[in-house]
């Protein structure tokens, strides 16, 4: 694979959000002068079932048109996925897994198995309930993944959610979903605590 | 300026006919397109161009109202996958033939059963011979990229044909990627006006398209098609070239990658012709084969020249289809196995008896004594020949 390329792989549902974050994170990337590719991978649409997208950031042209299957970063939206989808496969030994759950990074560790890569959680329902209203936590995630990791300027994120949600949400979800992402960044857990 | 946009290849689509302007739309959804036409129609509906935009409720009919519009001097557009453009078989014959350069995106996709919304090129596999000019394309910058040379290549005078602008459904229809999109002004100057010579509204002229002709004149519109075919890859070339100047990307009917030196060749068409560059990379880099890819841009009118050249120093070729024609196996390979044949021995082809016209035994013997002749004289040029045409 070309030098410098970040692979993210994001696990969720129908209808919470996973490809329209994935898409963001590229957009926010390409603006920035790099190169992006977002892609859902999906059958037909259908809401509470499970879902994977794909994110691709490099420093050099994306040729690849496949599945990702080494991912550096797992994002997962949905934690009952844990037990249905092999959620770590391919994961690399220093890549990251964030997980949208009340438990810990430990626990998460002990119910998985397991070994290297490094575990964060967040509890992205819970949060999107309290700012936004509704269970949808693509953008609590996407202020964990850039806490943990900057792959795009979380102000470049910030001004990407008001182009794209600005139209289609009343003006308090939507700065609920900019208070999510800041809150993501303050409440995300490490394995240190 | 140009400007760099991250787009799905649906948007990158929509965003050529954006540019594009054309006179008359009519489309049908289905999936995968019908992303590209949900935007477009939002551009009409913004007032963004001047398109007549008409909803139908077929993809027949869309083809019908396409053909119409461009019989009658218009700039027409249409899109569709799949099972819509298996609706649209009678009328995909009748563009061609009747000579309307329409430019339709192809997001190609399976054909049922079992139903399936993803990605193969049996649609547009099937759709070879229709006369149709193809062009394939690797992510969703050709997909914009082709969608605006599509428009020159089309309304050639010397080509006259319509122009399917392939890009895989999902893989690249619902992939957002990074592009470098052209402003308007440059796209406009680059694609300039369509002057329809033979106007089916010039009422000083009355015209009429599509009649009827039996064995006295069907044979040579064919034969017109066929030229017209001929005379399509040195507009493609040069359309090519000239947007290169323009932009900095050039397009040649194929692209060849890391070939000179290979010895293993892999043939192929649209976006994993990109993940099969990036194996070369990687086995080039690993491994230390010498190995490369041919991607077949240009599908139709086959380049079969070019693909023999490109192949000749190659120990071993793969050949990647995407499609199945029953009973024969992969439609690409076996062109290209065919292409590759003529170096082994001469070969000619008859083309005869189109549209009913009678084969006589006369003409039956001619035949045989033109393969003679051929056989003596060494001279097997042109390789296709007209049987009982009126010259």
């Amino acid at each position: 694979m070309g030098e410098g390329l970040l692979q993210i792989r994001w696990h969720g549902r129908g209808g919470q959000g996973a490809k329209t974050a994935a898409a963001m994170v590229a957009e926010v990337a390409v603006h920035a002068g790099k190169y992006g590719q977002a892609a859902p991978e999906y059958g037909a649409e259908r809401e509470g079932a499970p879902i994977r997208a794909y994110t691709r950031i490099g420093e050099q042209a994306i040729r690849v048109h496949d599945a990702i299957y080494y991912p550096d970063i797992v994002v997962v939206l949905d934690e009952t996925l844990l037990d249905t989808q092999n959620v770590e496969g391919g994961l690399s030994e220093d890549g990251i897994l964030l997980v949208n759950t009340a438990r810990t990074p430990a626990e998460v560790r002990e119910a998985l198995g397991l070994e290297g890569c490094t575990i964060y959680t967040v509890e992205a329902t819970r949060i999107a309930l309290e700012e936004i209203g509704r269970p949808i936590p693509n953008t609590v995630m996407l202020g964990a993944l850039l806490s943990v990791t900057e792959v795009v300027e979380v102000e470049e994120i910030k001004k990407s959610i008001e182009k794209k949600l600005g139209g289609k949400l009343s003006e308090s979800m939507l700065k609920g979903n900019l208070r999510a992402v800041e809150r993501a960044f303050e409440e995300v857990k490490s394995e240190n605590g | 300026m140009a400007e760099r946009m991250a787009l799905t290849g649906n948007d990158s689509a929509a965003y050529a006919f954006k540019q594009i302007n054309p006179d008359v739309v009519a489309a049908y959804p289905i999936t995968p397109q019908t992303e590209l036409m949900h935007k477009f129609a939002a551009y009409v509906a913004d007032g963004e161009v001047k398109t007549e935009f008409v909803p139908v409720e077929s993809e027949h009919s869309a083809m019908s109202a396409v053909i119409a519009a461009s019989l009658a001097g218009a700039r027409a557009c249409t899109a569709t996958s799949a099972n819509g453009l298996a609706l649209m078989w009678e009328m995909l014959y009748i563009a061609a033939s009747c000579r309307c350069p329409i430019v339709m995106p192809v997001i190609n996709r399976a054909l049922s059963a079992p139903i399936n919304i993803h990605c193969d090129h049996s649609d547009t596999m099937g759709a070879r011979d229709t006369g149709w000019i193809q062009l394939y394309s690797e992510n969703c910058q050709e997909a914009y990229d082709n969608a605006l040379q599509a428009v020159r290549i089309a309304e050639h005078p010397d080509v006259m044909l319509p122009v399917m602008v392939c890009l895989d459904g999902f893989i690249l229809s619902h992939t957002l990627e990074g592009l470098e999109a052209n402003d308007d002004e440059t796209v406009r100057n680059f694609i300039g006006e369509y002057e329809r010579s033979d106007n089916l509204l010039d009422v000083e002229r009355p015209q009429t398209f599509g009649a009827f002709a039996l064995q006295n004149y069907y044979f040579e519109f064919k034969k017109q098609q066929a030229d017209a075919m001929q005379e399509a890859p040195a507009v493609i070339d040069e359309v090519g070239k000239e947007y290169g100047e323009l932009t900095g990307r050039s397009y040649g009917r194929l692209d060849p990658y890391r070939c000179d030196d290979a010895d293993v060749i892999v043939v192929g068409l649209g976006s994993s012709m990109g993940t099969a560059k990036q194996a070369v990379d990687d086995l080039r880099d690993e491994a230390g084969l010498k190995c490369g890819v041919l991607k077949i841009r240009c599908f139709r009118p086959f380049p079969g020249d070019l693909i023999r050249q490109a192949l000749q120093n190659a120990a071993i070729v793969g050949v990647m289809d995407r499609a199945v024609s029953f009973g024969l196996g992969g439609p690409l390979f076996h062109e290209i196995r065919s292409a590759r044949y003529g170096g082994d021995g001469p070969m000619l082809n008859f083309i005869y008896g189109l549209g009913g016209r009678d084969l006589s035994l006369d003409l039956a013997k001619d035949v045989f004594r033109n393969l003679a002749e051929a056989k003596d004289s060494g001279q097997v040029e042109p390789v296709v020949r007209y049987v009982g045409l009126r010259e």
